[in-house]
C-alpha cells in the first residue's frame, strides 16, 4: 500500500465522517426541534443567526434559526462538567465515548455515491468496501449497547439503573428481529456488498420500487411478487431500527414520566451532548441503511443512474457527487420520517414493547424467511413443489398465530 | 496480515486477557473479556475471514457478553472486589493452564509447518476450477475476491447439512426449555 492509496482512504474517512455526516447531527437537531414546532403550532428557535448588529448594522441575519444547532453545541461546551461523587468514575467516564464511536465506525461500509472517476483512477465513495456490509453495521451498532449500559450502571443511582438495564434488554430483542428481517433482501440479491446491492437496485429497479430495468433474469412479475416479502421486511426492520437507536416510540431508556432522564440522568455538559450526538448518529446511520437495503441507496431510479454515470468534464466523471446529493435527500426525508413519528406516536409501555418484539416481529420476521425463499426458489422448481411449500407456509403461519394467541392468556397467580 | 496489525491485536487480545484476571471488579473483568473477543475478531479479520470476525463480534461481544454484563450488574456482586486469594482456585486455574499449554504443544509439534498459499490470482483460478463456472463463487474469485460468506454457507449446507441441522434443533430444545421452565415458575 503506498502513499497516495493511504491519503485517499483518510481523505474519505474525513470528509464522509466528518464532514458529511456529522454536521447532519446538530442538522437533525435543529430539523427535530423545528418540525415539533411545527406539528405543536409553535414556531420554535427562528432567530440565531448572523449577529450582524453586533457589528453595526441595522438588522440581523436570521438564517431561520439555522445557526441554533451551533449555539447549542458552545453552550453544552461551556456548562460546568459536573461529575457526581458517587459515580463509579472511569465507567462513568467511558460510557459516552462508547456510545458515539460505534455509530461513527459504521459509516464505513455506507456507500454515498456511485464511483467517481478522474484521470483513468476510479474511486469509490465509500470508506471500506467490505463484502459483509451489512453484518459489520450490526456487529458494530451492537457494541453501542455498551456505552448505555455502562451509563446506567456506573453513574450508581437507580433511574439511570433502570434506564440502562431496560437498554439492554430492549437493543437485544429488537437485534434478533432487525436481523432476521433482512435476510429476505439478501436472499434476493445474493450479495452482502452494500455497493453492489445498489448497483442491482440502480439497474434493476429498487427493491420496493421495481418498476425499471426488466430483463431475462429480473421480469417485471418476479420483482413485483418479490415485493410482498420485500414490503414486510422492510416494515420490521424499520421498526425495530427505532427500538435500536431508542427513538420514539420506544424511547423507554430515557422516559421522562418514570425515569427522570433515564441512564444519562446523573451526565451534565459535553458527556451529556456525547450520548445526545450518539443517539442521533445511530439514527442517521439507521436511516441509511433502510434507505441503501430498500429504497435503492444513491440511485436517482427510473433508469436515469446510467445517464448520470456518463456526464463528465474532460477526464472527469462527477456522476458520483450526484449521486451523493440524491443519497442525501433521501437521508434527509427519512431523518424528517424519524421526527414526525417521535412527535405523532406515543410511548409504548415496557411489556408491549417486548411483546411487540419477540411474539409479532420475531415471528413475523421468520414466516417471512420461508415465504421470501419460497418466491426466490419458485422459477426453478416444479408447480407440486411450491404448492406444498406454499400449504406447508399456511399451516405454519396459522401455527404461529394460534401460538401467539396462547401466550397471551393471563398466567395463574402467583402462590405465596 | 501486515505484521505490525498482527502484534497490534495480538497486545489487545493478551492484554484483555490478563485483564480478566487481574480486575477485582466483575464489570472491569467482562468488559476486557470484551477488549478480547474484539482483538481476536482483528486476527480473524486480518486472516481475510472476514464473516468470522464479524460473527465473532456479533454474537460473543454484541450479545453473549452484554448478558454476562447485564447480570452481573443486575446481581450487584460485592463480595468478589474483596481480595481474596483461596489456594484452591488458584491451584485449579494453574493446572488447567498447563494442561492447556501441554495440548497446545503437542497440537503444534505435529501440525506440519506449511505456509498458507498467498492469495493471489493464481490460487484464485485454481480455487475457482473447483466451482460451476457462473456461480457466484468462481466469478467472485475469478475477479480476485475472496466470497468467504458464500463459500462457509457453502460447506455449511453442502458438506456438514446434517450436523447444521441437528445444531439447529439442539439450540431449539434449549429455547423450549427455557420457556417451559420459565413458565413452571408462573403456575
Amino acid at each position: 500500500m503506498d502513499i497516495l492509496q493511504i491519503a485517499i482512504i483518510l481523505v474519505k474517512i474525513v470528509t464522509l465522517t466528518f464532514l458529511v455526516v456529522l454536521p447532519l447531527v446538530p442538522l437533525s437537531v435543529y430539523f427535530e426541534r423545528r418540525f415539533s414546532a411545527i406539528i405543536q403550532d409553535r414556531v420554535g428557535p427562528n432567530r440565531v443567526g448572523i449577529p450582524f448588529s453586533l457589528l453595526g448594522f441595522k438588522k440581523d441575519f436570521h438564517l431561520f434559526g439555522l445557526v441554533q444547532p451551533i449555539a447549542d453545541g458552545l453552550k453544552l461546551f461551556l456548562k460546568e462538567d459536573f461529575t457526581p461523587a458517587h459515580v463509579r468514575k472511569a465507567f462513568y467516564w467511558m460510557a459516552p465515548a462508547l456510545t458515539v464511536v460505534p455509530a461513527l465506525i459504521t459509516v464505513c461500509v455506507v456507500p454515498f455515491g456511485s464511483p467517481i472517476s478522474i484521470f483513468g483512477h476510479t474511486e469509490k465513495l465509500v470508506i471500506a468496501d467490505l463484502d459483509i456490509g451489512p453484518l459489520f453495521v450490526f456487529s458494530v451498532a451492537s457494541l453501542s449497547v455498551y456505552g448505555i449500559t455502562l451509563a446506567g450502571w456506573s453513574s450508581n443511582s437507580k433511574f439511570p439503573f433502570i434506564g440502562g438495564v431496560r437498554s439492554t434488554a430492549q437493543m437485544i430483542s429488537y437485534e434478533i428481529a432487525l436481523g432476521l428481517s433482512i435476510v429476505p433482501v439478501l436472499m434476493y440479491y445474493g450479495d452482502l456488498n452494500l455497493g453492489t446491492i445498489v448497483k442491482q437496485q440502480a439497474d434493476h429497479g429498487w427493491l420496493l420500487l421495481p418498476l425499471w430495468g426488466h430483463d431475462a433474469t429480473h421480469t417485471l412479475s418476479s420483482k413485483l411478487l418479490f415485493w410482498f416479502p420485500a414490503a414486510i421486511a422492510f416494515l420490521i426492520f424499520t421498526i425495530s431500527i427505532f427500538a435500536e437507536t431508542n427513538r420514539m416510540p420506544f424511547d423507554l431508556p430515557e422516559c421522562e414520566t418514570e425515569l427522570v432522564g433515564g441512564y444519562h440522568t446523573e451526565y451534565s455538559s459535553m458527556k451529556f451532548a456525547m450520548f445526545f450526538m450518539g443517539e442521533y448518529a445511530a439514527m442517521v446511520i439507521g436511516s441509511a441503511l433502510i434507505i441503501t437495503l430498500f429504497l435503492g441507496g444513491w440511485s436517482i431510479g427510473f433508469g436515469l443512474d446510467a445517464v448520470v454515470e456518463k456526464l463528465h468534464i474532460g477526464d472527469f466523471y462527477y456522476g458520483g457527487f450526484i449521486h451523493m446529493g440524491c443519497f442525501m435527500t433521501k437521508l434527509l426525508a427519512f431523518i424528517l420520517f424519524f421526527i414526525l413519528v417521535r412527535w405523532t406516536v406515543p410511548r409504548f409501555r415496557y411489556d408491549q414493547l417486548m411483546k411487540l418484539g419477540w411474539v409479532v416481529f420475531f415471528e413475523a420476521a421468520l414466516i417471512n424467511v420461508f415465504l421470501a425463499a419460497l418466491i426466490v426458489a419458485a422459477p426453478q422448481l416444479q408447480a407440486a413443489i411450491i404448492g406444498i411449500g406454499s400449504v406447508l407456509l399456511v399451516i405454519l403461519t396459522a401455527a404461529v398465530i394460534w401460538v401467539a394467541k396462547v401466550s397471551e392468556e393471563q398466567p395463574k397467580i402467583l402462590r405465596a | 496480515m501486515p505484521s505490525y496489525l498482527f502484534w497490534l491485536f495480538s497486545v489487545i487480545m493478551l492484554a484483555g486477557g490478563a485483564a480478566v484476571i487481574a480486575f477485582r471488579n466483575p464489570v472491569a473483568s467482562a468488559l476486557s473479556v470484551v477488549a478480547c473477543f474484539v482483538g481476536l475478531a482483528g486476527l480473524f479479520i486480518g486472516l481475510s475471514a472476514f464473516f468470522v470476525g464479524v460473527i465473532q463480534i456479533l454474537v460473543y461481544t454484541g450479545a453473549v457478553m452484554v448478558l454476562f454484563l447485564f447480570i452481573i450488574m443486575l446481581l450487584d456482586l460485592k463480595d468478589e472486589e474483596k481480595s481474596a486469594k483461596p489456594l484452591v482456585p488458584i491451584a485449579a486455574g494453574i493446572g488447567l493452564v498447563a494442561a492447556f499449554t501441554m495440548q497446545l504443544i503437542g497440537v503444534l509439534s505435529r501440525s506440519p509447518d506449511t505456509t498458507a498459499p498467498a492469495l493471489d490470482a493464481q490460487t484464485f483460478t485454481v480455487a475457482a476450477a473447483g466451482f460451476p463456472a457462473s456461480s457466484k463463487i468462481a466469478t467472485n474469485l475469478l475477479s480476485g475476491k475472496l466470497p468467504d460468506v458464500h463459500l462457509i454457507g457453502r460447506t455449511l449446507f453442502t458438506q456438514y447439512n446434517l450436523p447444521l441441522q441437528i445444531l439447529g434443533v439442539l439450540l431449539l430444545v434449549a429455547t423450549i426449555g427455557v420457556v417451559v421452565l420459565s413458565k413452571r415458575q408462573a403456575d
